[in-house]
């Protein structure tokens, strides 16, 4: 009988083939999934053809043209163009081109590549987004990329893990944004620093997969090496007609340890927002001084789901874009647009004067599609808001759900929700 | 491992973006990178740093993102080792497989000022702060990261991994 283990650890025994693991123990796991995009994965691939002539599965490889694409100015088209002949080359099946594609962490839940107790490793930091459909994913650099390409497995450190306790439900226009920054608040940019970030309790069931899914994708945020949430019925319903591939599930023993335990009553939560330049740096979105904003970004690997461009075209539906402010809505992926128009949600956003752009990762990481100039200010759903994140180091970006981003983008200034008329 | 440089100090949650702006993303030049490294909260660091010279800095460092081109960067721009209280994981695991050397001293007040001159002597695992006289003890690494600094970084490691597979079958 193997001791009481977390998710994580139990997911980590099956892939080192051992009967149990322990925090901080060194293994090598085997590994389910390895994604790249076009800024990490051509310096992956320049070492992988020092290591390998052939990948160790063309089946586990995911390479996605996300960050500086369609591209931006040619030296990141050369960049993209060394991606695409490397996916030709090996022939990889899971390469997505310009016009198939999506933002990485969107489109991969999206198209099935991640199931439960699956091990996921991905030269981005917000690989653990697919902890939300319980698999192990965490971000890597490009030379673990290289590697695992070549291998097939790589080493981790077993993490300790910390248990997030979720009770009540959240009310209306409170999102799954809301309670990672709410968390991020409570326990500091580094409160999770080397461990894992294990969801538990009633509320989890109250979630949508899109507020785990953004849960998730912030853990990194904390610190976090992962972000892991149980799997159930919200889970099997939104795998349903994605995975058709057998998974094994893994759930945390009762016994289980872990170093610490976060309780948070989602009944009690309200609309916040992370002020520069740090994401834990949240508060209230009521307690904040009027703050004139000259921008909003509504969409990234957190908030470019469906839902969250539902939440943004119910605020802005037959209202305007203040004068002041630039909206550019970018929807996640391909699928994601595309239902976005057959809902009319596109037409909402146009109608309003919003802009709405082809999936891309561009203003989120200051890439493209809205770089903000010298003492601009931004709400944005996007993950984080570093000093020169999205564009002129003297610039300021705040982070927020797609609610408050859109009264945020109607009133010109940082608002809550309800504050629209 | 011994070297021996001068201070660059900085704070606390010293994050990816501002050790190389994603701007500057479209090559994976290192060099190219350099030029540009610590610019968004140290303008002179770029044009001043000295091969050899080190960074010292507070809790948390390389928060953020997954791009190696961080570790890279500074490595390219001659930095020997970085110094701090504690490393964000995808950094510090970066930094392991691209042969940029960490020192992690625990959270703390380091008293190690920017001008200052460090002394390290990574294989007794000792450092001194030539400034203070001050002797910090450098704390050894796992024995599994040992064996891939000491091949010389994850690559090569690697190699050797797929030369052991091909030698068993």
């Amino acid at each position: 009988m193997a001791r009481p283990m977390t998710m994580t650890e139990k997911i980590f025994a099956a892939h080192a083939g051992l009967n149990e693991v322990s925090p901080g123990e060194l293994i090598r796991a085997r590994l389910d999934l390895v994604l790249g995009n076009d800024i990490t994965a051509p310096p992956a691939i320049t070492e992988f053809e020092q290591i390998s002539a052939k990948v160790f599965d063309k089946d586990k490889i995911a390479l996605v043209p996300d960050h500086f694409t369609p591209n931006k100015d040619i030296k990141s088209a050369e960049m993209a163009k060394t991606m695409r002949e490397f996916a030709r080359k090996h022939d990889i099946t899971h390469y997505f081109e310009v016009g198939r594609m999506g933002i990485e962490h969107v489109l991969l839940p999206e198209q099935g590549l991640v199931a439960p107790g699956e091990v996921i490793i991905g030269a981005d930091s917000h690989t653990c987004t697919y902890g939300a459909v319980g698999a192990f994913a965490t971000g890597v650099g490009s030379t673990d990329m290289a590697c695992a390409m070549a291998t097939g497995e790589t080493w981790f450190k077993v993490p300790a893990s910390i248990k997030v306790e979720l009770t009540g439900r959240l009310p209306r226009w409170v999102s799954g944004k809301d309670i990672i920054l709410y968390l991020i608040g409570m326990i500091g940019v580094d409160g999770a620093r080397y461990q894992s970030l294990e969801f538990a309790g009633e509320g989890v069931a109250t979630l949508t997969m899109t507020d785990r899914l953004t849960i998730a994708n912030m853990a990194i945020e904390a610190g976090a090496k992962n972000g892991i949430f149980p799997v159930d019925a919200v889970t099997e319903r939104y795998l349903s007609g994605r995975v058709t591939r057998a998974y094994t599930p893994v759930a945390a023993d009762p016994e289980a340890g872990y170093v610490r335990t976060v309780t948070i009553n989602l009944s009690q939560l309200t609309p916040v927002v992370a002020l520069p330049h740090l994401p834990e740096n949240v508060r209230p979105v009521h307690d904040l001084e009027p703050t004139p904003i000259n921008q909003v970004i509504i969409g990234s690997c957190t908030n470019g789901r469906i839902e969250d461009l539902e939440q943004a075209a119910a605020i802005l539906k037959g209202r305007q874009v203040h004068a002041n402010v630039r909206a550019i809505i970018i929807p996640g992926s391909q699928a994601v647009y595309l239902e976005a128009v057959n809902l009319g949600y596109v037409e909402t956003f146009v109608r309003a004067g919003a802009v709405v752009s082809t999936p891309t990762c561009g203003p989120c990481l200051g890439g493209h599609m809205g770089i903000l100039a010298k003492g601009e200010r931004a709400v944005a759903t996007t993950n984080r808001n570093f000093r020169g994140r999205m564009g002129h180091v003297e610039s300021e970006v705040y982070l927020a759900g797609p609610a408050v981003a859109a009264a945020s983008a109607v009133l010109g200034r940082i608002a809550g929700p309800e504050e629209v008329k | 491992m011994e070297f021996s440089g001068k201070v660059w100090r900085y704070g606390d949650n010293v994050d990816t973006d501002v050790i190389i702006p994603a701007r500057y993303l479209n090559t994976a030049n290192m060099k190219e990178l350099a030029a540009h490294a610590m610019e968004d909260i140290d303008p002179t660091f770029a044009g001043k740093v000295q091969q050899g010279d080190i960074i010292v800095a507070g809790k948390n460092f390389g928060c953020g993102s997954s791009r190696e081109h961080a570790p890279g960067a500074l490595k390219a721009a001659g930095v020997a080792c970085v110094v701090a209280e504690s490393f964000a994981r995808i950094f510090y695991r970066n930094a392991i497989n691209i042969g940029l050397p960490l020192i992690e001293l625990g959270e703390g007040e380091v008293n190690i000022k920017a001008g200052d001159t460090l002394t390290v002597d990574l294989d007794r695992g000792t450092a001194q702060n030539l400034a203070t006289g001050e002797e910090f003890v450098v704390p050894a690494l796992p024995g599994f990261i040992q064996e891939i600094a000491q091949s010389g970084g994850l690559v090569n490691y690697t190699r050797q991994v797929l030369a052991a597979r091909e030698g068993k079958k």
